[in-house]
């Protein structure tokens, strides 16, 4: 019997873009430049995570001109981004034929109590979460990739590496746990219990978990790769840089080799300037996308 | 009998699932992410993966040159997926191939985008009656040349293939538990090393 949208395609897709860069781009130019960098995939976007912060106001679904020119563009596979708990716009972006959905805190959240459920839907979804217990109720709503939150349009690491070391250092703590303590575990974390005890047993996520939320340079990148993520997106931090083909395939590299000094060193060389980044405690707290999402 | 020291290229893809595969399969299994590191091996595997990202990652740290030279060498390649069209000697809608290695054509994304992607029960010929077959964003090989072997079919479309030392298939048999590709796989690599 063929089976479509099963829970192993879905993760499967993931797994696929392991050791990876997916790239933001807004136009069908930015998503050629970023497949002939390496990219593996392009998240298509109206606006940059930087240029939404700086623009304000309420982020929707992108132009869903934006998201056709760039699935015409490239053979790699596109995403895009509903906004949280806003199913409509999940199911009008996978009738067009989008690879994977991002339920993202970067747009403005439809819901304030619920997220999607992503079991309903035959396309793959990504969330963002800050800690295992974030992650595992994301994954237990269907959630077939797991990436940091971190601060999205910022060019600064220091959220990502934060949530990165927090769901790494929560993850080894429950695999040592005795089998007694994971119920009080997983009413601690707020995570599904059979979520948890998978963790137990696997030592890591039941699903791909990638950074994302201020990679701005390829030392960024090896980074989070050395921290334990299995591929990086990269949002504000190509398009936004001096030179976004040279920082494209270098942002690759550096993931690819990510224990590779040398080579990190020799790529990151005559790149010109990353994009200007945000210091996080500049941020008003009713400004900081990570706290959305439930 | 020394075991068997397969290599999986790892510059992108699901790597650790091949490498655990390979494991449960009895061969020692390395992921390779310098050409040196080809010298020992007595196989490779191809990961699924983008294989636009891998072929550019392959030609700027020559394995191109240096996995042509493996393959040329008698020595066993699998190419699953992405893999498969790394090795075909023809793309369809292309004038240029990859490693162009493997007498097949590929024909790539050509069961549709991530929505259509499909897992389904098959027989594949010397390997299983009943494979569990998980497509993504699957290729499928539109001809496989006068030597070649087809193994799978599935809708009329041929899906497993071998040609003397090489082995493609267009689906992933690292997302499941089931080693017997791998196998049969590990045996093709016997045989050419003896």
């Amino acid at each position: 019997m063929v089976q479509v949208g099963t829970s192993r395609v879905k993760k499967g897709m993931a797994e696929m873009q392991k050791g990876g860069v997916i790239m933001d781009v807004i136009n069908a130019e930015q998503a050629k430049i970023a497949e002939a960098a390496g990219a593996v995939a392009v998240m298509a976007l109206e606006r940059v995570p930087s240029d939404i912060r700086a623009a304000g106001g309420v982020a929707r679904m992108a132009d869903l001109g934006i998201v056709e020119e760039v699935l015409n563009a490239v053979s790699i596979p596109v995403m895009a981004k509903a906004r949280i708990g806003h199913f409509v716009e999940a199911r009008v972006l996978e009738s067009m034929g989008v690879d994977y959905l991002d339920e993202s805190e970067v747009l403005t959240p439809a819901d304030d109590l619920y997220h999607i459920n992503k079991k309903d839907f035959t396309v793959p979804f990504v969330c963002g979460a800050r800690d295992l217990g974030e992650a595992l109720r994301r994954i237990g709503e269907g959630a077939s990739m797991i990436r940091t939150k971190g601060e999205p349009g910022t060019g600064n690491i220091v959220e990502a590496v934060r949530h990165m070391r927090t769901m790494m250092a929560q993850i080894r703590k429950v695999q040592a746990m005795s089998y007694d303590e994971l119920m009080a575990e997983a009413k601690n974390l707020g995570a599904p219990y059979e979520l948890l005890e998978q963790v137990h047993k696997n030592g890591k996520l039941p699903v791909v978990n990638f950074a994302a939320g201020g990679v701005a340079t390829p030392a960024d990148a090896a980074l989070m790769m050395q921290l334990g993520s299995d591929g990086v997106f990269v949002g504000s931090g190509i398009f936004k840089s001096e030179n976004p083909e040279k920082f494209a395939r270098a942002i690759v590299e550096a993931t690819t080799h990510y224990d590779d000094y040398e080579l990190i060193a020799r790529v990151s060389k005559g790149l010109g300037s990353a994009m200007t980044g945000i210091e996080i405690s500049k941020i008003r707290e009713a400004d900081r996308m990570q706290d959305r999402g439930w | 009998m020394i075991a068997m020291k397969i290599g999986v290229l790892a510059l992108q893809g699901a790597v650790a699932e091949h490498v655990r595969m390979l494991e449960e399969a009895g061969a020692t299994a390395v992921a390779v992410k310098k050409v040196e590191e080809l010298d020992d091996l007595d196989g490779l595997i191809i990961p699924g993966g983008e294989s636009t990202t891998i072929s550019k990652l392959m030609h700027k740290y020559g394995f191109m040159e240096a996995v042509r030279e493996f393959g040329k060498a008698r020595k066993p390649i699998f190419g699953t997926c992405a893999g498969a069209i790394l090795l075909a000697k023809r793309i369809s809608g292309q004038e240029d191939s990859h490693l162009g290695l493997m007498d097949i054509l590929v024909e790539r994304n050509a069961f549709g985008r991530q929505k259509e992607s499909f897992e389904v029960t098959m027989p594949v010929a010397g390997v299983a009656a009943d494979y569990p077959a998980v497509f993504i964003r699957a290729p499928y090989i539109r001809e496989v040349g006068e030597n070649g072997e087809v193994l799978a079919k599935y809708e009329e479309k041929i899906v497993v293939a071998r040609d003397g030392h090489y082995l493609a298939a267009a689906f992933h048999p690292e997302l499941t538990e089931d080693n017997r590709l791998h196998r049969y796989f590990l045996d093709m690599v016997k045989e050419y090393r003896s």
